[in-house]
This record gives C-alpha cells, sequence and structure tokens, in this order.
C-alpha cells in the first residue's frame, strides 16, 4: 500500500491550488480519503478520538441495507418468472434477471447524485459528504422496478439539490432526501408509478392470463370490502409470504424479514436509534388494532391484521431505514419516541383512510420529518422552563 | 452518611499506561515556570525581570486591573527569560531553582487573612469560578465552594494522600468562610473520605464523574446570576497549610502516563517543572510522540522545553500517528481500534480492556449528523446539541436559556472523544463563554 500511497501522492499538487486539475479537488479529495484514512491528528481539546466516522456510519447503513437488496433482485427475478409462468428458474438465474433489471437504476441513482455532490463540495471548497452512499441505494430500492431511468434521473437531481444541497448538505437538511426523491417520482408521473405493470418486471415477454400485477395494498385499495390477496400469478398470499416478502412492490422494501437482519445490525452498532423503531412499530401496530376493530368495506385495508399490516407494504422499511435518518428526526430522546409513534400511526391513518394512496409510509415519514423541529423545541422548551423555575424557586 | 450520588452518563476511555503507586521524588529538575494563559479572566502583567531574585511565594505576575491576584513562583532561585509571544502577550516566566526557601507568611484565620493569604501566594488564582470558568473575583462572595477530591479521567492518579488529609480538612475550614454557602466535597465511594465541616457527597460511576461541573450538576447546579468556586483537594490541603502554619506549598505529585511512557509512575516535583527534565529516561520513543500536560481529553500538548501546565497532576505521552497511512480505515476489521458505537469488532474483544490510542481524528470534519452521541456522555440536565449551537450562532439569549452558566470547556470533552463528525467541541465552549463574559461586561 505504500506503493500505491506514494503514486497518488506524486500526483496530489496537480489537484491542488494552481494544479493542472485543480477543478477536481474535491474528487480527488473523496477518493483520497476513501483510500487513506486522513493523517490529521488533533489540534485542539481532546487528544484522542473515538475511531468511528462518518464514513463508516454510512458504510454501516449500507451494509444493514445488503440483505434487503439482494432479496429484492432475487424478489424480482421470481416475480418475473411467476408473472410469465416460466417453470424453470433456479436461485441464480433469479438473481440475476433482477440484479440486471436494477442496476440501471443503482447507477443512474449514484451517477446522478454523487455527480451533483461533486459539483457542489467544488464549489463550497468542502470535503465531499458521504450522506448519499445510503441515499443513492435506497433511492431504487423504494421505487417501482420498471421505473424509467430518465424519470429517476431527474428525480434525484430534484431532491439532492433541493432538499439537501439548499440547505446547506449533509447534516442540514429537514427532508429525508430518498424520500423526497419518492414522491417527486409519485407526483409528478402518477400514471407510470402506480397501476399493474411498473411493479413487476415483465422484460418484454408475455404474461399470464390470470397474471395482476398489483402491489397486496394497491389491490386491497381498488377493492371494495374484505377481500382475498392474490400473487400475480393468482393464488393467494399467505402469511408468510408478506412476511418473507414473496410479493411484487417496490423492490427492496417488500420483505420484513430482510429489514429485521438489517435492523439488528443497525440496533447492534448503536447507528439506528432503538427508540424511533420501538415506538414506530409501536404507533403502527396500536393504529391498526383500531383501524381493524372498525373495520368497513369502505376503507378495505382496515380488514387487515395489524401483524399483515406490519409486514406489507413499505411500512417496516420507512421506520427501519427512514424514519431513523438522524439528520431528518427528532435529536432529543423524549422526542424520538413521539416522533417514530406518529410516523408509524400515521403511516397506517393514510394508508387505511385514504384510498387514493395505497401506502402511507413515504407520507407519513415526510410529514414528521417537518414537525421534527417542533417536537424538539417543545421538548427543549420543557428543560429551559425546568432551569427557569429552578431560579425562580429561589428568589 | 454522606449522600450517595450515581453518575450515569458518561465514559471511562481504557487507555494503555495507567500509573503505578510507586513515587520518586523529582530531584534533577532545575528550571520551573508559570504559563499565565493557565489562569484564564485577568489580563496578567509580570512583576519581575529576569535576573531578580525569587523565593517560592513571591509573585511573578500581577493581575493588571487590581494588582490583587497573583501568580506566585513555585520555587526558590533566580527569574530566567519572561518569555514573550506575539504582541508582547507573556507566555510564561521560569525561575531557575537555587535552594528550598520559602517566603513566610502569617497564620490566617478570619476570612480577611485568609483572602489576603490565599491571593497573595498565588492559591487564589488555583480556583476557579462558575460560570465562564475563570479565576474568581476577589469582590464576590460565592453562592458555595465546591471541591473534588478525585480525578476520574483517564490514566489519573489518586489525588489525596493520607496524609494530606489532616491539611486538607483545614482548609476546608478555611473555606467555610469565605462563603455564606456551603462548602462541597465530593468523593470517591471507595476512598471513605470524611470531613466535619464541608458537606460530603459521594459519587459513584465513570468519568466525568470526578469533574466538578459533574458535581455542581448532581448538587446544585448553577442559576443564572448566581457565583460558585470550583477546586481540587491538594489545593484546599495547600490552602490549610497556608493559614495554619504559614507554609506555602507548590510540589506536586504528577503522575507520568500513558502508552508511551516506560514505566508510568508518580514524580514528586513542583508547579511548573520543566517537561524535557521530568520525561528523562522516562520515554518509549523519541520521536512521532505526543507530549500532553494534563490528561488526554483536556490537557494541553507541550513540547519537550516547555512546563507542565496547570493543574499540575498529570503528563500522559502517547503515539502522535500521523504517519499512519491507513488503507480504507473506514472498512478496518482491526479489534484495536476502540469505538463506543460497536461498528467496530473491537466491543467483541472487550471495551474495558486497554486499548493503544494515537493522536488521530480518525475521520473528516462534518456537520452534526447522529444524534444523541453527546447525551450519552455528558451527565448534565442540559441539551448539549442545542447548546453549542446556540453557542456557534451567537444567541446569547438562548445561551443562557439552555444553561451556559452551569458548564464549562472541560464538561464537553467525552462528547468531543465520541463525536462521529469530529467537531472541536470545546473550543467552541471555551469561545462561547469568553465572548459571552465580554458581552456581559
Amino acid at each position: 500500500m505504500k506503493g500505491l500511497k506514494k503514486k497518488i501522492d506524486s500526483v496530489k499538487p496537480q489537484f491542488e491550488k494552481g494544479g493542472k486539475y485543480e477543478k477536481l479537488h474535491s474528487v480527488f479529495d473523496g477518493f483520497y480519503t476513501f483510500l487513506f484514512t486522513p493523517n490529521e491528528t488533533s489540534r485542539s481539546g481532546v487528544h484522542i478520538h473515538d475511531a468511528n466516522d462518518s464514513k463508516r456510519t454510512m458504510i454501516m447503513v449500507v451494509i444493514a441495507l445488503l440483505p434487503c437488496c439482494l432479496f429484492g433482485m432475487w424478489n424480482v427475478g421470481l416475480q418475473h418468472a411467476l408473472a410469465t409462468g416460466d417453470p424453470n428458474h433456479g436461485v441464480f438465474s433469479l438473481f440475476f434477471y433482477g440484479f440486471f433489471a436494477t442496476l440501471p437504476q443503482i447507477l443512474t441513482a449514484y451517477i446522478v447524485g454523487l455527480g451533483i455532490e461533486f459539483v457542489v463540495a467544488q464549489i463550497r471548497g468542502h470535503e465531499i459528504q458521504e450522506g448519499f452512499l445510503v441515499s443513492g441505494i435506497l433511492i431504487p430500492m423504494i421505487c417501482p422496478v420498471d421505473t424509467p431511468c430518465w424519470m429517476l434521473a431527474i428525480a434525484v437531481a430534484f431532491s439532492v439539490i433541493f432538499a439537501k444541497e439548499v440547505f446547506g448538505g449533509t447534516g442540514y437538511n429537514f427532508l429525508n432526501v430518498a424520500l423526497v426523491t419518492r414522491a417527486f417520482l409519485f407526483f409528478a408521473y402518477p400514471s407510470q408509478m402506480s397501476g399493474d405493470h411498473v411493479f413487476v418486471s415483465l422484460g418484454g415477454q408475455e404474461a399470464i392470463d390470470a397474471f395482476s400485477g398489483a402491489t397486496p395494498l394497491g389491490q386491497l385499495a381498488s377493492s371494495s370490502g374484505p377481500a382475498q390477496i392474490l400473487g400475480v400469478n393468482g393464488t393467494p398470499l399467505t402469511f408468510n409470504d408478506m412476511f418473507f416478502g414473496f410479493y411484487p412492490g417496490s423492490w427492496g422494501e417488500t420483505s420484513t424479514f430482510c429489514i429485521l437482519l438489517g435492523l439488528a445490525l443497525l440496533l447492534v452498532t448503536g447507528i439506528a436509534s432503538w427508540r424511533i423503531v420501538l415506538s414506530g412499530a409501536l404507533g403502527g401496530f396500536f393504529m391498526a388494532l383500531v383501524a381493524n376493530h372498525f373495520a368497513t368495506p369502505l376503507y378495505p385495508v382496515t380488514y387487515l391484521t395489524p401483524w399483515e399490516q406490519l409486514s406489507l407494504g413499505g411500512f417496516a422499511f420507512a421506520i427501519v431505514f427512514m424514519a431513523t435518518d438522524p439528520v431528518t428526526a427528532c435529536r432529543t430522546t423524549v422526542g424520538k419516541y413521539i416522533y417514530g409513534f406518529l410516523i408509524g400511526a400515521i403511516a397506517i391513518i393514510i394508508r387505511c383512510y385514504n384510498t387514493g394512496y395505497p401506502e402511507g409510509a413515504m407520507l407519513a415519514v415526510l410529514l414528521m420529518n417537518c414537525f421534527a423541529a417542533l417536537i424538539d423545541y417543545c421538548v427543549v422548551n420543557a428543560n429551559i422552563n425546568r432551569r427557569l423555575k429552578r431560579v425562580a424557586a429561589k428568589n | 452518611m454522606a449522600e450517595l450520588k450515581r453518575i450515569k452518563k458518561g465514559l471511562d476511555i481504557p487507555i494503555t499506561g495507567a500509573p503505578s503507586s510507586r513515587v520518586t521524588e523529582d530531584k534533577k529538575t532545575t528550571l520551573f515556570a508559570i504559563a499565565p494563559d493557565d489562569y484564564p479572566g485577568p489580563v496578567w502583567k509580570a512583576v519581575v525581570k529576569p535576573g531578580d531574585k525569587v523565593k517560592a511565594g513571591d509573585p511573578l505576575l500581577k493581575d493588571k486591573a487590581t494588582g490583587k491576584i497573583c501568580l506566585a513562583a513555585p520555587v526558590s532561585g533566580e527569574v530566567v527569560e519572561v518569555n514573550r509571544g506575539e504582541r508582547r502577550h507573556i507566555r510564561f516566566i521560569s525561575v531557575r531553582k537555587e535552594n528550598g526557601e520559602k517566603r513566610p507568611f502569617n497564620v490566617a484565620k478570619t476570612p480577611e487573612e485568609i483572602k489576603a493569604a490565599m491571593l497573595e501566594s498565588g492559591l487564589w488564582a488555583l480556583m476557579r469560578q462558575r460560570p465562564f470558568d475563570i479565576v474568581p473575583d476577589p469582590e464576590v462572595a460565592p453562592r458555595d465552594i465546591f471541591v473534588t477530591a478525585f480525578d476520574s479521567a483517564p490514566l489519573a492518579a489518586k489525588m489525596i494522600d493520607q496524609n494530606q488529609r489532616e491539611w486538607l480538612e483545614k482548609g476546608l475550614a478555611c473555606l467555610t468562610k469565605l462563603t455564606a454557602g456551603k462548602v462541597y466535597l465530593g468523593v470517591r465511594s471507595s476512598d471513605n473520605l470524611s470531613s466535619r465541616v464541608a458537606e460530603v457527597y459521594e459519587f459513584e460511576g465513570p468519568h466525568p464523574a470526578g469533574n466538578v461541573g459533574t458535581q455542581i450538576a448532581a448538587v446544585a447546579p448553577v442559576n443564572k446570576g448566581e457565583i460558585v468556586w470550583t477546586l481540587d483537594a491538594p489545593t484546599v490541603a495547600r490552602i490549610g497549610k497556608l493559614c495554619e502554619k504559614g507554609e506555602i506549598d507548590f510540589s506536586t505529585k504528577v503522575a507520568l502516563t500513558g502508552p508511551e511512557i516506560r514505566d508510568p509512575h508518580i514524580v514528586l516535583t513542583s508547579f511548573g517543572a520543566n517537561i524535557e527534565s521530568l520525561l528523562k529516561d522516562e520515554l518509549k520513543n523519541k520521536e512521532g510522540i505526543r507530549v500532553i500536560s494534563g490528561n488526554v481529553l483536556t490537557g494541553i500538548r507541550v513540547n519537550k522545553d516547555d512546563f507542565l501546565l496547570y493543574p499540575y497532576r498529570q503528563i500522559t505521552v502517547i503515539e502522535e500517528g500521523d504517519n499512519a497511512d491507513e488503507f480504507m480505515g473506514w472498512a478496518s476489521l482491526n479489534p484495536m481500534k476502540y469505538s463506543v458505537k460497536r461498528s467496530f469488532p473491537a466491543f467483541l474483544r472487550g471495551l474495558s480492556k486497554p486499548f493503544e490510542f494515537d493522536a488521530r481524528l480518525k475521520g473528516g470534519h462534518r456537520a452534526m449528523i447522529l444524534s444523541g452521541e453527546y447525551d450519552k456522555v455528558f451527565p448534565f440536565d442540559i441539551y448539549p446539541e442545542y447548546l453549542l449551537k446556540a453557542i456557534m450562532a451567537g444567541d446569547i439569549d438562548r445561551m443562557e436559556k439552555l444553561g451556559i452558566y452551569e458548564v464549562a470547556p472541560e464538561d464537553f470533552a467525552l462528547p468531543e472523544f465520541v463525536d462521529t463528525s469530529k467537531i472541536e467541541l470545546q473550543k467552541i465552549v471555551r469561545e462561547g463563554l469568553d465572548n459571552l463574559r465580554k458581552e456581559l461586561s
């Protein structure tokens, strides 16, 4: 590694001020610090530091996403095989079908998003920040598999610029970047983002006669009473199918099991707040229980049991990977409980009682992103009042 | 029975190089110095010239405004140098030790006598006041006085010995005369330290349980408009000796600690001892090291021709590490990389076993990203993130409301250590306190 370091150090001056490639300084610096942890030592304050840094933190989240990501790819292949009635499929052929179906989206998200990050970092003279490493993989995972790449590119550009960079970059945004991308797609291209075909990749092949590509929640939203949820080839879905994620949907978020694997890593490493996850799950469960108790044919989603509610759609994914985004969530301990609970509850409310939106998790998180600062404000004010009372008690 | 306070939030950072109880006497050091930067608050003026003869306890510097608060020579001998930095700012005044003479003081009994003796002997300046963490103003009486009798910082040695306990008690008796309020003594619950004149609180738990700021927060927090004084037990023992016997004592036990010290132990020397002389034959390596006067959290980096700095209790030597060139450190599976986050495999090895640390930041500077990191090691009823943001924004009203009067920079040392974004929190707090003081004066 010494040789590599020497080689890179020898070209370094060309990327610094006055050098030939001065305009690529941020990009160079980004790759340099990626390869070699900076040797910078502390100048003021504490002389030693915890080994954890922002790169490590972001990489841990990406690793936590891997089970969902790999399963999602395989599931794309599985849904394709079911939809086209192709009986001859092995695990690997299914996975590679899904891998090549989703790869263009992943590449699009990273190239567009990181490209903008690089340019902005160069303009501001900042280091490149790692926030988009996570957003870049999250974005394709919460989109339908057949989302056209050009739409994705526009949505990513919009959200990176207007939800993040205008506020100052990673750490200053108040809305979750990945969800803003998803919301942009949802509202800008509603006809392409819903319906029967977008969630299952047919790859140009004919679907079988019994094919229905609607997601479970989509099927319920358009039914008129307690309905049997069907898979893409018309067979009914069991709870196991729902929990392990063998159904069509935004490709990275269907498997609650894989999400729980990722959650385990996030909780062990202490990166995600267990408070948000716990209260979010409780909020969702509680609301689903209430909805189920008052189930009515007018709102057919209310017929789902709480366990089904928690397993289906993007709920679990949103609670584990979106609500816990530390930058856009509440920052106070008490605030986190309130924030998580309300996300869970509101997600189920939207899902059940607004038939226009089959899934409510995205809107619930974005809504609570807006209120996170207000919740924190109230919590911090309680602390301030406590302090004022202490003074008043003395006088 | 003393009341027991359990400090739950905090962290004992496990570093190799804890000192043994072996005490050696430092006979070789001849050069000693006092650095006025150690005493924030007053503007200091030199009252000696190179070549002057001084006795231990004679003033070297006085505060410019009143001339009452002195910084005294730690040893008896000849003034060697008044070292000035930029804009004639005094960096230090050094004295070459020639003999063991000491300036005699009168026995002090009344509050006025005690105060005068402390001011003249330089012991006054060893106290700090909250808010602002500065040398206290002698004209303003404090609400209470807080004394800590143990140091919980990484690798710190025991603060007070059996034979000092008598002086400690006498010093506490003197301090009770300086306040209408109480004198609190914070002790480690296992130390069996008691007092008849002070209110004793026992503390249990990780660092910063020994920080006087933590103890104030647990016992009686500082409110707006109130002033408390803080000091450590060895200083109180010195005050006891001064007032009872008229003898000034600037000797101090310094723990030589850290992974780069050959045989970590305790050295008996005096305030401001020359670093090179103290560390002679003690270092494992001569190059690539960082010498810190104090502990790794709040200490100050010194060169070999510098001097032991306030609070004169500890020297830590660690590896600098600036040539590590670590390849893809963010992907490291090295079990020797300490992190409280458990995103490194070190936690499988056990986080209480000692680790070797170097001075690297181990990451780039970022905006505050993760939340709640600071709270876990910050045992105050304060929201540290919000207070820090108020300080950065220069919003005085909000700083007051969020509790700036209760904190000192050292209280933010552990948050700074665990910070993923590598923000210089202690520096922010110090600047915030200084600006606030300027605005209010």
